[in-house]
Order: structure tokens, then C-alpha cells, then sequence
């Protein structure tokens, strides 16, 4: 089993196309959607966490593909130089998932793993330019 | 009217007796113990703010050379200073950028490098004289070889600032961050309830000639900051509901510490310098309990539309901000801070010990900062 994190990009034509149910259906993949921009008749926008068997996961990217839907796996993870940082909080106003957030309690900068769609927004927003995305371990 | 004056509150301190609070923990304490007690009991209260702050440079005498230069253009690591003054005088400002590394870095990053003690590179040009013959010089400077280096800053501190937002289409790059389109989310930036003017708010204690903490130094407030607006409409409290009034500071740079002043640049917009900031206020009397023990539900703002596309305005609590979502035409948008509420509660709690262990005195102000209703003067458009 494992797990990735991709992006989906529907053409306008394609937004109706019920993909996540066929990528549970077919592929058996568990399939959690972490952030979703879709109108009728413009260009969609998914980003999602696939879990299922490595081939199964293989294949669902060949049958995505094969369909017109542009996908882009997101293989990095987000790290900053905790000792530099300030706890200004401009790295949280661009954050999409909020997994970046400042609490009013501690005021310190706070990061949810899970929540990261690591779309490197906050990477440019730092001011101190000390975020930044690294490689994962391996991919198996 | 006065319960105990400057100098008696600085007997305090030389004995080790003073009762210092930071105005965080101000609010508390007048809330339980009422304004009355409070004044009695606390002698001074500490505030402390970390933001990006423009308006900021540093004055710098390099010494001179044999044989000498009068230097009319001069860059510190290839970001330009002003040179014209005498000399070997320049002023590195924050906000300019490099000539070879764009807004990668600029002055502010020249002068959290020369704080951080680091070598900076000096180049000089100038016309020759009879008396300064030398066109141009190629040296390293850092902050044990130079005469003097203060931080003079044209405008810190602001009272007040309105939190931004964008109504438009696209995303914009500005001075308050990047800020996403269709009201995508708002910024804001000032401590709030440690913030020094908004503890006391009709400058009744800081004026010119106060001593505060800048940069982990002990600087002063040199003059009303530019742009000082205290005509702004103001809430019962004494706190205005936008931009206010300014302090103009000065300290000793080679005394400051990286861990509170740093530069930052903002995507798309440029280079800019986080400046530390605390000031310490004497609770002369009940009318000062009840102003440094303001919070945040009690502080206001506004939020506008940074993209000039509509007149948009809403007014809004330091508390509703800090909550991490206000509300704008019926939807929930996300808020975030770009002043750092961890560093300044770092700076008022070490002002803070500073007094308690008696090594930071207050100041009686030698003026006071203009209170006056004018507002601001607008710059007109003559040429073409």
C-alpha cells in the first residue's frame, strides 16, 4: 500500500466526468479530496490523496491520463529553518488547507503535515525565504 | 491626580523595587484589581512590537582613508546608500534594492549583516577635490572598524494599520503580503494589544526624548515619526480606528542583535526590515492603568481593498482578527498576521527584566508628540 498526492486538472470538457468514483470502483483506491476548484464549463482543479496497492495506483494514473485529465504528483515535503523563523505569519495567509496556521494562544507558527497539499505558495510568501520543499526519502 | 511621578518610579527601579507587567499581563491585573488598585500597585508597563517596518535605515561614519575621498556615491554589497552628506557619511535605507541580486536582498539585508557583525563590502566613487583627491576606494567594513553606525528611522511604530485584502480578479503583491484574489484573505499588521502607541494612545508618557528598547538596544524616540496622524478618529478608549500616529527612532546599531531586527522581502514587492520595538510606560495615575490595560477586543481597525479596484471598508477587532477568519459580505475569509505576536512578547517581557534588574530607566519625555486635528497633507500632481 501506499500513498500519493496529485493534482487534477479537468479541462472544461472533462469536469463532468465522475473520475473519483471510478478510481474506487476500478482501481480500489481510497481516495480522500484535500482541495477542489470545479465549475461547469471551466477548467477543474483537484487535489487529492490516493491509497491502494501500488499497481492499482499505477494504472488509475495510465486510465487518468488516457482520459484527458492532466495530473502532477506532488513529491516533496515541507520544511523550514525553525531556529530563523519569526512566527510573522505571512507564510499562513497564502496556505490553501490552512495547514499552516498561527494560533492565538501561543502565536507560534504551527504546521499540520497532513493537511499540506505542498503546493509551495508559502515557500515564496516567507519573507525570511527560509521555507522550502524537500525531496521524500524514496519513493517506494 | 498623579499617584507617582517618572522620577519617583526610577527610585524604584535603582532600589530594585519597581513592579514592572508586561501589557499583556496589565489587562488581567485591571480587570481584577480595578484601575484604581492597579495604579497603585504597578509601576510600569511593558509593551513590544516586531514588524516589518519600511521607513527604517542606518546612518554610518566609515572613518577615512590616506589618502582621504569625499564619497558622492557609495554601495554597501552592491546596494546603494545615500552619500550626500559629508564625507565618509552614508545612509543605508532599508527598502534599497541590490544592483546585482535585484530584491533578493537590499539594504535591510546590509544592515542584519553588519548587525550580525559579518564583513560588508564598501565601494566609493567620487569627483576628487584639492582636499579629498581620491576617486574611488574598494575596502570591507564591518561594525567593530566603523566610527558610528545608528539606526535612524524616519517612521516606526505606527499607531495603527489597516488590515488589506483584494477584491479583485488576480492575485496582488503587496507590502501586506500576497493577497488572493475575490477577497481571498486578509493581513494584518501590529501587536494589538502590546503594541507601544496603542498603550498609550494620547501620548501622554512617550515623546521626544524616551527611552526605549530598539533592536535589543536602548534607543530613543528622536522626533514625532513622519506621516504622525493623530487627527484620526479615535474610539472611547483613545485608540484611533486606522493609521495614527508615528515615532521617529534612533540607537546604537553596533548594541543590536539580529534576533530583533531582520530583513524581509515580500514577493513581488521588495525588501523591507523587521524592527523590534519596546517602550516602556509609567503608570502615572488611573487614567494610565486604564489605557495600557487595553486588549484586543477593544482595539480597532479597517480592512481595505489593496487592489484600488472598490472603496471597500469594514471595520474590525483585533480579536475577530486574530481568530483566524472575519467575515466579509457574508462569507468566511481566513486572516493572517505579518507581525510577529511571539517576538513581541519576547521584547516586553526583556524590557520587562531589564527594569526589574534595573539596567533600563525611564524618561520624562522633553516634549510631548503633537496631539493636533490636522490631517495629512496629499501630494499634487503639477507636471505631466
Amino acid at each position: 500500500m501506499k500513498t500519493i498526492k496529485v493534482s487534477l486538472t479537468f479541462p472544461p470538457a472533462k469536469v463532468t466526468f465522475p473520475l473519483m468514483t471510478m478510481l474506487v470502483r476500478q482501481f480500489e483506491l481510497e481516495v480522500n479530496i484535500l482541495h477542489a476548484d470545479i465549475k461547469l464549463n471551466r477548467t477543474g482543479k483537484l487535489i487529492v490523496d490516493m491509497t491502494g496497492k501500488k499497481e492499482n495506483i499505477d494504472n488509475a494514473l495510465a486510465f487518468i491520463e488516457e482520459h484527458g485529465i492532466l495530473y502532477h504528483i506532488f513529491n516533496g515535503m515541507l520544511t523550514w529553518q525553525e531556529d530563523k523563523c519569526v512566527h510573522c505569519g505571512a507564510c499562513t495567509s497564502v496556505c490553501p488547507s490552512r495547514a499552516l496556521t498561527i494560533k492565538a494562544t501561543d502565536y507560534i507558527l504551527n504546521f499540520d503535515k497532513e493537511k499540506c497539499l505542498v503546493c509551495g505558495l508559502c515557500i515564496k510568501a516567507c519573507p525570511l525565504g527560509i521555507m522550502r520543499l524537500a525531496q521524500p526519502d524514496s519513493d517506494e | 491626580m498623579a499617584i507617582k511621578t517618572i522620577d519617583e518610579i526610577n527610585e524604584k527601579i535603582r532600589e530594585g523595587k519597581a513592579v514592572v507587567v508586561t501589557a499583556e499581563e496589565m489587562i488581567d491585573i485591571v480587570k481584577e484589581n480595578g484601575a484604581k488598585k492597579a495604579a497603585q500597585t504597578v509601576d510600569v508597563v511593558t509593551t513590544g512590537t516586531f514588524s516589518p517596518m519600511c521607513s527604517s535605515g542606518m546612518f554610518i561614519n566609515f572613518g577615512h582613508s590616506t589618502p582621504p575621498i569625499r564619497m558622492t556615491k557609495v554601495w554597501l554589497n552592491d546596494v546603494m546608500a545615500y552619500a550626500g552628506i559629508a564625507a565618509v557619511d552614508a545612509y543605508i535605507g532599508a527598502t534599497q534594492i541590490s544592483e546585482s541580486q535585484g530584491m533578493a536582498y537590499g539594504g535591510a539585508h546590509v544592515i542584519e549583516d553588519f548587525i550580525a557583525g559579518k564583513d560588508i563590502r564598501l565601494y566609493a566613487e567620487s569627483p576628487g577635490t584639492d582636499c579629498y583627491p581620491r576617486k574611488s576606494i574598494t575596502t570591507t567594513i564591518n561594525k567593530y572598524n566603523v566610527n558610528q553606525a545608528y539606526m535612524f528611522n524616519p517612521r516606526n511604530c505606527y499607531q495603527n494599520y489597516p488590515a488589506a485584502t483584494n477584491s479583485s480578479e488576480r492575485t496582488i503583491y503587496t507590502y501586506m503580503g500576497t493577497l488572493l484574489p475575490q477577497f481571498g484573505n486578509v493581513t494584518y499588521c501590529t501587536s494589538g494589544q502590546l503594541s507601544p502607541l496603542l498603550n498609550d494612545p494620547e501620548y501622554r508618557t512617550i515623546g521626544i526624548g524616551t527611552r526605549v528598547f530598539i533592536g535589543g538596544a536602548q534607543g530613543y524616540v528622536a522626533f514625532e515619526g513622519t506621516q504622525h496622524d493623530p487627527g484620526q478618529e479615535r474610539m472611547p478608549n483613545g485608540t484611533p480606528v486606522s493609521l495614527a500616529g508615528t515615532l521617529a527612532l534612533i540607537g546604537d546599531a553596533k548594541k543590536m542583535t539580529t534576533k530583533y531586527i531582520r530583513a524581509g522581502v515580500f514577493e513581488k514587492y521588495g525588501v523591507t526590515l523587521f524592527v523590534g520595538v519596546g517602550v516602556p510606560i509609567p503608570v502615572l495615575d488611573e487614567d494610565m492603568a486604564v489605557k495600557t490595560s487595553v486588549s484586543d477586543k477593544d482595539i480597532y481597525t479597517v480592512i481595505v481593498d489593496k487592489s484600488g479596484k472598490t472603496n471597500f471598508s469594514q471595520r474590525v477587532s483585533y480579536q475577530e482578527l486574530r481568530s483566524g477568519f472575519v467575515e466579509i459580505n457574508g462569507r468566511t475569509v481566513p486572516t493572517a498576521p505579518l507581525s510577529s505576536m511571539k517576538i513581541a512578547r519576547e521584547i516586553a517581557s526583556e524590557l520587562k527584566t531589564l527594569i526589574e534588574k534595573g539596567e533600563f530607566f525611564l524618561t520624562e519625555p522633553v516634549e510631548l508628540l503633537p496631539k493636533h486635528d490636522k490631517r495629512l497633507n496629499k501630494l499634487d500632481i503639477r507636471g505631466d
